[in-house]
């Protein structure tokens, strides 16, 4: 069967050099392009948006269409961290514990207003946003953001991801990032 | 309904006399005040009474009344509920504002626990013989009472917004 | 191991030296959540436990306290139905209405009869969409994640009606003092015929998933069964205490929004299990529709949506430029200056999950002098320990479930 009669869909390639049986490109490419289209979200829902992450996960919207079938609920095997709904400062070392669990490289994505920024709750029990705590990658907005927003901010990261080096983990800008966070 | 409002009033005031006052009806709630160390024996009473049978407790909050005279600065207001006459009441228990004890009732409705742990929590009422009188919503460390008057609402630590900005005074009017 | 974790003066340490097994195996200690995933939101419980069972349980909640209460002293009464929404997000109309309702009473303000029913309507989808959560996520948490994927696409569809309504998938802010902020659109009843039309096929089918599938039922068939006196007793309210076989419903005892026009049952349970509990919203989500499609017929003629009340309901926009009252009743109204009378009042809706109060003492100023939630989820969660006494880990999971404990109501 001809690849052009199939209906599957596939990312198109990186940049590069290709002849016949061949193809010649960049390792960040390549790696980028695997870690973009394999992430395994870990749901960090405490409240609205958790609901609006539910619908995104359902069959309606699907996340499951941008390779995020599997939601992982260990961190340890999770790559991307998506905080949904308000943390509270009990909840703020707690949220923190899970980021530090997880295996490098990481991704974090604040979703909603509450997670970004504390939203409407600028309460003395509020964290008023997650990068107090952890560093984050991209922040949806939105109260709650609809399942649309959510995966565009998928997308967004995704982008971050494909682009990323593979050498940025073990960068001094990075641990520089981590230290100021407190983070080991 | 037919448990009247007088009925209930003059059931209690044959039997505490004057430790139950100032009965009023309050749009669709009667309501009255009692003192605060008989609540225990109040609320029973209107647990238990044949004819009240004021079963189930409804909510319990606490209310800050800084401007009062001392001995008036909080209040505990229960509401409890008849769902035989379909009648609701509330009660209010008014005490000192600097030590504000009353007495549990989650002896007589455990429902009253969290409730009571979550009036201590926000106020820091005492509810004396309380099995478990800890904070429930906040930090376990934390050492003011938030729900007070004069502690204010948004985190005085923080960083990122300046009142100035967002035209925002602490004041409530 | 035990005795490392546990300062001495926990209650824990004590039954772990005082019971030891025959066998001489240990007691040991699980704290689950508050990130577990199958307690959807955020809800600790540090167990103790004989092998797979549970003899002890020690609730953690607050881990998403966002003081509600507090912000509601801050805010002019138009603010604070945003708040109510995020209280209960999985039914944020009924929030809304009860909040709503709240205020009319204190005001005396008499909503016309078109804006009850299209509130009922409105209401009855909440209902419906909570219940969809509760149910539908049981059935994941015992095994059947096709229940969830089926029935939650009408979430969306009723998600769609929202967006008619108000604009808001989930978090609605919907309705003003008096009525509602806009006439329904006729695509909102458009869509609410085909919702009514659509819905129950799939409901029926999702029912007949569970309701004598031998896998559901050994999950759930006395799992968790609590009885009248103690669901009483525990300030149980809603279809949790309905299960357990007592009748209470606030939309039959103090009707409010005209419920008493309409002819619903309220449906009852026997044994307070997880069962029960499933079986009861089932019910009552057969009851909704009901009472939605006898809103729709009798609705009344007209266009009528909102009280008329000037000093509370925005004026139309064209008005607030050429009539000069109408400017005065604006700006007073978007800055908060209405007139409030000193009073208390109590005024409870039926909530998803149970009798939802808003307790208001007002001081005459532009803000609440105090406003009290009574959430139905908080007060009936501190039974949890007690119900999953003697159960298996797993079915704790599942009792968590049926209850419908919702962290935003929970925790306030």
């Amino acid at each position: 069967m001809k690849m052009s009669d199939s209906n599957i869909k596939m990312v198109a390639p990186p940049e590069g050099v290709s002849g016949e049986g061949f193809f010649a490109t960049t390792l960040n490419d390549v790696v980028g392009l695997a870690r973009a289209n394999s992430l395994w979200p870990l749901p960090f829902a405490t409240s609205c948006c958790g609901i609006e992450f539910m619908a995104t996960m359902a069959s309606h919207y699907d996340l499951a269409r941008f390779g995020m079938e599997r939601v992982s609920f260990s961190p340890r095997q999770a790559d991307m961290l998506l905080v949904m709904g308000t943390i509270s400062k009990k909840m703020g070392p707690i949220l923190r514990q899970v980021y530090e669990q997880m295996a490098e490289p990481r991704w974090v994505i604040a979703v909603g207003a509450c997670a970004s920024s504390g939203g409407v709750f600028d309460t003395y029990s509020v964290l008023q946003g997650i990068d107090k705590v952890i560093p984050v990658d991209v922040y949806v907005p939105g109260c709650p953001p609809r399942p649309e927003q959510i995966v565009d901010g998928v997308m967004r990261l995704q982008d971050l991801v494909k682009s990323e080096s593979v050498r940025r983990r073990s960068s001094p800008e990075y641990q520089e990032l981590l230290k100021s966070y407190n983070i080991k | 309904m037919s448990l009247e409002t007088t009925e209930i009033q003059d059931k209690l005031v044959e039997t505490f006399g004057e430790n139950v006052f100032h009965f009023n009806q309050e749009k669709d709630i009667f309501s009255f005040e009692v003192t605060a160390d008989k609540i225990t024996a109040i609320v029973l009473f209107l647990k238990n009474d044949p004819t009240l049978r004021f079963h189930f407790l409804t909510d319990i909050c606490g209310v800050h009344y800084p401007d009062n005279a001392i001995e008036r600065q909080f209040v505990v207001v229960y509401h409890m509920h008849n769902w035989y006459e379909n009648k609701r009441i509330k009660i209010k228990a008014f005490i000192n504002g600097e030590t504000p004890d009353i007495k549990t009732i989650s002896t007589i409705f455990p429902s009253a626990n969290w409730m009571e742990r979550e009036t201590w929590d926000f106020y820091g009422i005492n509810f004396i013989g309380h099995p478990q009188l800890k904070r429930i919503l906040n930090m376990d460390e934390m050492i003011s009472f938030p729900m007070r008057k004069e502690f204010p609402l948004e985190d005085g630590g923080r960083t990122d917004k300046d009142d100035r900005f967002f035209g925002r005074t602490q004041s409530n009017r | 191991m035990s005795e490392l974790l546990l300062p001495p003066e926990h209650r824990y340490a004590k039954i772990i030296q005082e019971l030891h097994n025959e066998d001489g195996s240990e007691l040991s200690i699980l704290n689950l959540g508050p990130t577990h995933p199958a307690t959807h939101g955020i809800f600790q419980n540090i167990l103790l436990m004989d092998g797979e069972k549970i003899l002890e349980a020690e609730p953690t909640i607050g881990y998403i306290h966002r003081a509600f209460e507090k912000i509601a002293e801050n805010r002019p009464f138009y603010q604070i139905t945003p708040l109510t929404d995020r209280m209960n997000y999985c039914s944020s109309p009924i929030n809304n209405m009860g909040w709503w309702m709240t205020m009319e009473k204190l005001l005396d303000i008499e909503v016309p009869k078109r804006a009850q029913y299209l509130r009922v309507i409105a209401m009855e989808l909440a209902r419906i969409t909570d219940h969809i959560i509760c149910n539908s996520i049981l059935g994941v948490d015992t095994g059947a994640y096709t229940g969830f994927l089926y029935v939650f696409q009408f979430r969306e569809k009723v998600y769609e009606i929202y967006e008619e309504i108000c604009g808001a998938r989930l978090t609605t802010n919907m309705g003003r003092l008096g009525g509602f902020e806009r006439d329904w659109s006729p695509k909102a009843f458009e869509l609410l015929e085909v919702f009514l039309k659509d819905f129950p096929v799939a409901w029926k089918e999702f029912e007949n998933l569970f309701e004598r599938n031998r896998i559901f039922i050994d999950r759930t068939v006395n799992v968790g069964p609590i009885t009248a006196e103690m669901a009483m007793a525990y300030g149980f309210t809603g279809p949790n205490l309905r299960a357990a076989g007592v009748d209470y419903d606030v939309r039959v005892a103090h009707p409010y929004s005209s419920y008493e026009d309409f002819e619903f049952i309220v449906p009852v349970g026997k044994s307070g299990d997880t069962y029960d509990r499933f079986c009861v919203r089932n019910a009552e989500v057969w009851e909704s529709l009901s009472i939605i499609r006898q809103a729709l017929d009798k609705m009344p003629e007209g266009n009528v949506f909102h009280a008329d009340v000037p000093e509370y309901y925005l004026p139309p926009k064209e008005d607030v430029y050429t009539d000069m009252e109408s400017l005065i009743y604006h700006f007073k109204i978007v800055m908060g200056e209405i007139p409030v009378p000193v009073a208390e009042i109590y005024h409870a809706v039926e909530g998803g999950n149970g009798e939802l109060g808003f307790y208001l003492v007002t001081d005459g100023s532009r803000t609440p002098y105090r406003l009290h939630f009574r959430r139905p989820c908080f007060i009936y969660y501190q039974a949890y320990p007690e119900m999953i006494k003697g159960a298996m880990l797993s079915d704790a999971i599942v009792i968590l479930s049926s209850l419908n404990v919702i962290a935003g109501e929970l925790d306030a």
